[in-house]
């Protein structure tokens, strides 16, 4: 039985709203029987649809990492915020500096961390990245001590309203080394000339 | 280093022009209130912002418009240990990292006054090159850092939006076929039952229809479903049963219940009468 593109529309809308998690393409085809024939290709059609019929609304549809959820949009957070006294914890710049450096690097272990940080890594950090659910330990390097490999989770994307690692805006470029001296040297002779 | 710069930026005091010297709390001042009363604890606050010598070295340079490359490493060094001094005056714990890099910068300045081998390897590194490696790398993270800070954020800048899921109805929804025999099985069954839970209360309970017509009612009177022999109290014997069973026939008669059954050997259940669904 092929069923019309509304009700399909309507089944997506509701099982997102439903869902206490994102929903991907693959856990909403599941939803259909086998002679509701819905290819992936139709159901992303229709999702896009629905994105766009929700364009005046104050929800929209998103894709985050997990999948797709509803959210309710950036530009309404000064009004609905309030509806919870406590503003949700800031983010610290130990903690933001310390999960870019996972985010960009992964995998990556403490001491790769420290390194580029200039200091140590506190735990308290690393256990809060964890109590989140933002990283995970995905291995071990093996060297002596066999530290872990820390990696970024698809709820770290979440949170962030990103839907893949290469979503994250861009990481300045960086001058090389060999560029660097000859600029350095560069500048040695110009303050000898002068 | 300059005291004023930091205060500045840590009291609420917006600069206005040059004859009103500020505006506090709006109302604008000519001149410094002499009781003017700056926290101790404002530089603390200042100093202890920093993540790393990396992040205090940066702010050194920025503070002054240099660029990374161009380091004069002597005047940073004075300016680095003036800021690491005042840290340990005002006694911030100070992590050795700290330290180690007003060495490091120290042993830069020194190698960068060494009289370089004339014809020498040119292998040999700027000394300020692998500082510059690691502030550079410092500074793409922390941009980075800002960045990933600027993102929406759930829970800050959007927020999930959810719905209750339709009530799933897993009970059976057709109405019961059967013919007054079956509905007597069922009593039977019931019956049967209560020969084994034989009661050894003793005395008489007046059991009144009408009484049970109401209790029958209000378990049901939330959309409850209930298993069809979950009605009949046990401990009530076999009169219990019958007025049960009369109460169960007179509300169904009166329309004021429903027997479903999912198939022919299932469960009996009894709910509300369902007018739209009828």
């Amino acid at each position: 039985m092929k069923l019309s593109r509304q009700l399909v529309k309507n089944v997506i809308e509701g099982a997102i709203f439903a869902s206490p998690m994102p929903l991907s393409v693959d856990d909403i085809a599941v939803l259909f029987a086998d002679d509701e024939k819905l290819s992936r290709k139709e159901l992303q059609i229709l999702i896009k649809e629905l994105q766009t019929e929700y364009a005046l609304r104050a929800l929209e549809l998103v894709e985050v990492a997990s999948g797709f959820r509803f959210q309710v949009r950036a530009q309404f957070s000064p009004w609905i915020s309030k509806m919870w006294p406590d503003k949700p914890a800031r983010l610290s710049r130990a903690l933001l500096e310390t999960v870019a450096i996972i985010a960009y690097r992964q995998p990556v272990t403490r001491a790769e961390i420290e390194a580029i940080r200039g200091v140590v890594v506190s735990t308290q950090i690393i256990k809060a990245l964890f109590d989140r659910d933002w990283i995970v330990v995905v291995g071990h390097r093996e060297v002596p001590g066999r530290p872990a490999l820390l990696a970024t989770t698809r709820l770290f994307l979440d949170a962030f309203s990103l839907s893949s690692l290469s979503e994250l805006p861009p990481l300045a470029a960086v001058r090389d080394l060999e560029t660097i001296s000859r600029e350095i040297e560069n500048i040695a002779v110009e303050q000898q000339k002068t | 280093m300059s005291v004023a710069v930091i205060t500045e930026q840590v009291l609420p005091i917006d600069a206005v022009n040059d004859e009103t010297y500020a505006r506090v709390y709006g109302e604008i001042l000519t001149k410094i209130p002499e009781d003017l009363y700056i926290p101790p604890d404002a530089l603390a606050v200042f100093l202890e912002a920093f993540e790393g010598p990396l992040d205090l070295l940066l702010y050194l340079i920025r503070k002054q418009n240099l660029d990374i490359l161009d380091i004069p490493v002597a005047e940073i060094t004075r300016q680095y240990i003036a800021y690491i001094e005042l840290m340990q005056v005002l006694n911030i714990d100070l992590a050795a990292e700290y330290l180690l890099m007003a060495a490091l910068l120290a042993e830069i300045k020194s190698r960068l006054l060494l009289p370089k081998p004339v014809a020498a390897n040119d292998e040999e590194e700027d000394p300020r090159a692998e500082l510059i490696r690691r502030l550079q790398e410092y500074e793409r993270f922390k941009k980075a850092a800002d960045d990933i800070a600027e993102l929406p954020q759930e829970g800050r800048d959007v927020f999930e939006a959810h719905a209750e899921a339709p009530v799933r109805d897993l009970l059976p929804t057709q109405p019961f076929t059967g013919d007054v025999a079956l509905l007597l099985d069922a009593m039977r069954d019931v019956m049967k039952r209560t020969v084994l839970q034989q009661s050894h209360v003793v005395g008489h309970e007046g059991l009144s229809l009408q009484q049970r017509f109401q209790e029958i009612i209000e378990r049901l009177s939330f959309g409850e479903t209930v298993v069809f022999y979950e009605l009949f109290p046990a401990h009530e014997g076999r009169l219990g049963v019958v007025v049960t069973f009369i109460a169960i026939l007179e509300l169904l008669k009166q329309k004021l219940i429903e027997l479903v059954q999912n198939g022919f050997l299932e469960p009996i259940y009894v709910r509300q009468y369902d007018e739209a669904a009828a």
